[in-house]
C-alpha cells in the first residue's frame, strides 16, 4: 500500500450514447493494483466489468466517452497518443479475453502469431523468436510445443486455445495482465488448470494481475483484493479475506449465497437474488441494488450511498445498512 | 463384452437405457461419442449427468429421444423400446418427453411471438380450440413466473437470457410431459439467474410430477437438484450413486478430480494446485482399457489392458474402476 501502485484507476466513468439514451456503463470507479498483486473484479453480467477493463486498456468503442485518469507506471493512459499506447499494450499491458478466439487470428498458425508478436515487441530475430515461442508454449502446459506451432487455432480445444492466448499475452513480459473471465467458457478441470497457470506465471514474473469473473468462488483463493461491481459502480472493495469474513454489502452477501454449495443437501432451495440489475440507461436515484435488496429501507430509494471506509484498512462499501454493524440488519 | 452391465437402481424405472452406443462418422474415422452406457431413471427422480465438454452428455440425451439414432443398444421409455419405433408411433411417444437446451436465446425462433412459440407444440399435437390453447399458454407462463399479458406479444430478443430460459421451460411444459431432459439449462447464465432457474426447475418438477435427466458440467449445480448423479468420461459412465454419498465418498478417481476442481468461495480453502492434469483424449481414438487412464494418478498396467465395468462399491453406488477409492476388494 505504501509504494505507489502500478495501476491506479481514478474516478473513471464511461458513458455510451445509445438509442435509448445515455448508458452509464462505468460510474466513478477508483481502483489500484501494485506489482506482484492480484485484484479480482466480481459482479453479474452487464455490471460494467468488461467496459472497465476496456477503459483501462483504452480499447473502448469509438462512441464511448471516458472521464477520469488511468495512471499506469507514472503515465496517464487516457492522455497518451496512439503510437505510445500501441507500444505499451504490446509490451507492458496485456489482456486475455473470455473467448480466446477474440485474441487469436483464425487464419494464422499459432507459431506465426507468437513469433510475430515477439519479433515486433522484443525485436528478436526469427530463430530466437521461435525458440522463445516453444519455451512459452511449454511454460503454459502445451505438450509437444514444436508441433503445435504449426497448427491453427481451430485445431486446438478451448482449453488449449486459452493457454495459447495466455502464452501470447505473457510473451513480452507484461507488467500488468488483465484476464476478463478467462475461464468462464471452460470446464471446471480446465478452469482449475488455467487459474493455476495464471497464478504461477504471475508469481514468477512479479506481474500485477486483474482477474474479472462473475464467480466469487474463482477469486476466493486466488486474489489479494476484491472489488465487487454493481450497475457500473464499485460497491464493496476489500482485501480478499476481509471481504469474505467481514462483508458489509448486502449485494456481496447475495452473490455469495446464490452459488450452489458442494456441501449443501440436494433439493435445498437456493437463495436467489430476485429480478435483474437496473437498466443502465435508467439509473436509479437511490441505491442501485435497492429494488432487489432485502434490507432496503426508505432512505435507500432516495439517496445514493457513498463508498465509505469500513473499520478495517483497505475495506470500503457503499451501503446505508451495512451487514453486521449497528446501523445494519445482521444477516 | 458389455452384455452384463449392471443396472444401477430400481423399482419402477420410467427410463431404462441399455448398452447404448452412439457414433458419428468423421471423414473415414469414427467419433465414439457414447460407448456402452446403461442407466435407469426412476419415476419422479432427478438423475444428474456430469462430465467435461465433449464427453457425450448431449449425445446421450439426444439418443434417448431418438433425435440421433444409436448404433446399438435399447432405450425403454415406460417399458417400450424407442429404438424400435418409427414415424407416428415415435412422435406420439416423444410428446411425453421434452428437451431444454443450454442456449435459451438461440433455441427460440427470433421472428415468432412468445405466445405462438409456446402454443406451437399444442398446434402440432392437435389441440384445435384456440381458446383452450390460449388458456394452456397462460397457465404455463404464469407457472414459470412470467406475466402472460406482458409476454405473449413480444419477440425473443426483447428478453434476457434468464427470461428466455423461463420461456423455454414453459414451452417444454405446455404438453404436460412426464420426462424432461435438461441439457445444461443454466450453463450460459449468471450466478444469480442460475439460482432462480434451478429453483424454478425444482418447483416445476414438484408441480407437474416430472422425472428429469439433468445434464451439466458443474458438479455443485448438479448436486443441488439431483437425487442421483452419473459421472461420464469420454463416452462411458465412471460412477453412479446417490448425490450426497457420491460427493461424500467418491469411488472413481475422476469423480474425485471433478470435486477437487470446484472453486470454493472461501479464502481459507487454498485451491489444490493442478488437481487436473491434461485434457481428455480424443473420442476418435479413445485409450484402450480404462478411458481415464491417461489422466489417472492410480493407473497401472491392468488399466490399459482391461476395461473396467460398473460394479457396486457401496450400497447403491457403482463405479467402473479397477482401483476405486472406496470399496476395493
Ligand atoms: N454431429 C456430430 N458430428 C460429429 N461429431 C460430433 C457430432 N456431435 C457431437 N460430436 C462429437 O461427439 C462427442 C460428444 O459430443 P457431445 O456434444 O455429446 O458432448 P457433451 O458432453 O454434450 O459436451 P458439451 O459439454 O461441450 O456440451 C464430441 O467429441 C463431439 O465433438
Ligand atoms: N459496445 C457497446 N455499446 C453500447 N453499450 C454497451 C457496449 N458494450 C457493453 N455495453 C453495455 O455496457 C454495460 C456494461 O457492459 P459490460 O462491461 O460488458 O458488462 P460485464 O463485463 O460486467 O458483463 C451493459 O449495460 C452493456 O449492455
Ligand atoms: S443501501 Fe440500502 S438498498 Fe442499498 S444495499 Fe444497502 S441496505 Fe440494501
Ligand atoms: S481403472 Fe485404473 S485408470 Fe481407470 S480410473 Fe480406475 S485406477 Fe484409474
Ligand atoms: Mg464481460
Ligand atoms: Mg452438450
Amino acid at each position: 500500500m505504501t509504494e505507489p501502485a502500478l495501476l491506479s484507476v481514478e474516478n473513471v466513468s464511461v458513458n455510451l450514447p445509445t438509442p435509448r439514451g445515455n448508458l452509464r456503463a462505468v460510474d466513478q470507479v477508483d481502483l489500484s493494483v501494485g506489482a506482484g498483486r492480484t485484484l479480482g473484479i466480481v459482479g453479474e453480467s452487464g455490471c460494467g466489468k468488461t467496459m472497465l477493463s476496456r477503459a483501462i486498456l483504452q480499447l473502448l468503442p469509438k462512441k464511448a466517452m471516458l472521464s477520469g485518469r488511468v495512471m499506469f507506471d507514472g503515465e496517464d493512459l487516457v492522455r497518451l497518443d496512439r503510437e505510445r499506447l500501441r507500444k505499451l499494450r504490446g509490451r507492458s499491458l496485456a489482456v486475455v479475453f473470455q473467448d480466446p478466439m477474440t485474441s487469436l487470428n483464425p487464419v494464422l498458425t499459432i507459431g506465426t502469431q507468437l513469433i510475430e508478436t515477439l519479433q515486433e515487441h522484443l525485436e528478436l530475430d526469427g530463430v530466437a523468436a521461435k525458440m522463445r515461442s516453444i519455451e512459452l508454449l511449454a511454460a503454459v502446459g502445451i505438450p509437444a510445443p514444436e508441433q503445435r506451432l504449426m497448427q491453427y487455432p481451430h485445431q486446438l480445444s478451448g482449453g488449449m486455445r486459452q493457454r495459447v492466448a495466455i502464452a501470447i499475452a505473457l510473451s513480452c513480459e507484461p507488467k500488468l495482465l488483465i484476464a476478463d473471465e478467462p475461464t468462464t467458457a471452460l470446464d471446471v478441470t480446465i478452469q482449475a488448470q488455467i487459474l493455476d497457470l495464471l497464478a504461477r506465471e504471475q508469481r514468477r514474473r512479479h506481474m500485477a494481475m486483474i482477474i474479472i469473473t462473475h464467480d466469487l468462488g474463482v477469486v476466493a483463493g486466488r486474489t489479494d483484493e476484491v472489488a465487487v461491481m454493481y450497475a457500473g459502480r464499485v460497491v464493496e472493495r476489500a482485501p480478499t479475506p476481509d471481504l469474505f469474513k467481514r462483508m458489509r454489502m448486502p449485494y456481496t452477501e447475495a452473490l455469495l449465497a446464490a452459488i450452489p454449495k458442494i456441501d449443501a443437501k440436494p433439493h435445498t432451495p437456493l437463495p436467489a437474488i430476485s429480478g435483474r440489475p437496473p437498466d443502465p440507461t435508467r439509473p436509479l436515484k437511490g441505491c442501485s441494488f435497492s429494488p432487489r435488496c432485502k434490507y432496503a429501507w426508505a432512505q435507500c430509494q432516495i439517496e445514493k450511498p457513498p463508498l465509505a471506509d469500513a473499520d478495517s484498512p483497505g475495506h470500503q462499501y457503499a451501503c446505508f445498512r451495512p451487514l453486521n454493524t449497528e446501523a445494519g440488519a445482521s444477516a | 463384452m458389455m452384455q452384463n452391465a449392471l443396472y444401477p437402481v430400481s423399482g419402477d424405472p420410467l427410463l431404462r437405457v441399455e448398452n447404448l452406443v452412439v457414433e458419428y462418422p468423421l471423414g473415414n474415422k469414427t467419433v465414439h461419442a457414447v460407448s456402452g452406457v446403461s442407466l435407469d431413471i426412476a419415476r419422479g427422480e432427478t438423475l444428474g449427468l456430469v462430465g467435461e465438454s465433449g464427453c457425450g452428455k448431449s449425445t446421450l440425451g439426444r439418443a434417448v429421444i431418438q433425435l440421433r439414432r444409436p448404433v446399438s443398444g435399447r432405450v425403454l421409455f415406460d417399458g417400450q423400446d424407442l429404438t424400435a419405433m418409427q414415424g407416428d408411433t415415435l412422435r406420439r411417444m416423444r410428446r411425453r418427453v421434452q428437451l431444454i437446451f443450454q442456449d435459451p436465446i438461440a433455441s427460440l425462433n427470433p421472428r415468432r411471438r412468445i405466445g405462438d412459440i409456446i402454443a406451437e407444440p399444442l398446434v402440432i399435437s392437435g389441440v384445435k380450440d384456440p381458446k383452450k390453447r390460449e388458456q394452456l399458454v397462460h397457465e404455463v407462463l404464469s407457472a414459470v413466473g412470467l406475466d402472460p399479458q406482458l409476454v405473449i406479444g413480444r419477440l425473443p430478443h426483447e428478453f434476457s437470457g434468464g427470461q428466455c430460459q423461463r420461456i423455454c421451460i414453459a414451452r417444454a411444459l405446455v404438453l404436460n410431459p412426464e420426462f424432461i431432459i435438461c441439457d445444461e439449462p443454466v450453463s450460459a447464465l449468471d450466478v444469480s439467474i442460475r439460482a432462480q432457474i434451478l429453483n424454478l426447475l425444482e418447483e416445476m418438477k414438484a408441480r407437474y410430477g416430472l422425472t428429469l435427466l439433468f445434464i451439466a458440467h458443474d458438479l455443485a449445480v448438479v448436486k443441488a437438484v439431483s437425487d442421483r448423479v452419473a459421472v461420464m468420461y469420454l463416452g462411458r459412465l465412471c460412477e453412479v450413486g446417490p448425490s450426497e454419498q457420491l460427493f461424500a465418498q467418491p469411488a472413481h478417481p475422476y469423480t474425485a478430480l471433478l470435486i477437487e476442481a470446484i472453486p470454493v468461495p472461501d479464502p481459507d480453502v487454498r485451491p489444490a494446485e493442478s488437481v487436473a492434469v491434461g485434457e481428455p483424449p480424443s473420442p476418435i481414438a479413445p485409450p484402450s482399457g480404462c478411458r481415464f487412464r491417461t489422466r489417472c494418478p492410480r493407473a497401472d498396467q491392468r488399466c490399459s489392458d482391461e476395461m473396467p465395468e460398473l460394479r457396486e462399491v457401496a450400497p447403491a453406488q457403482f463405479a467402473a474402476c479397477h482401483h476405486p477409492l472406496i470399496g476395493a476388494d
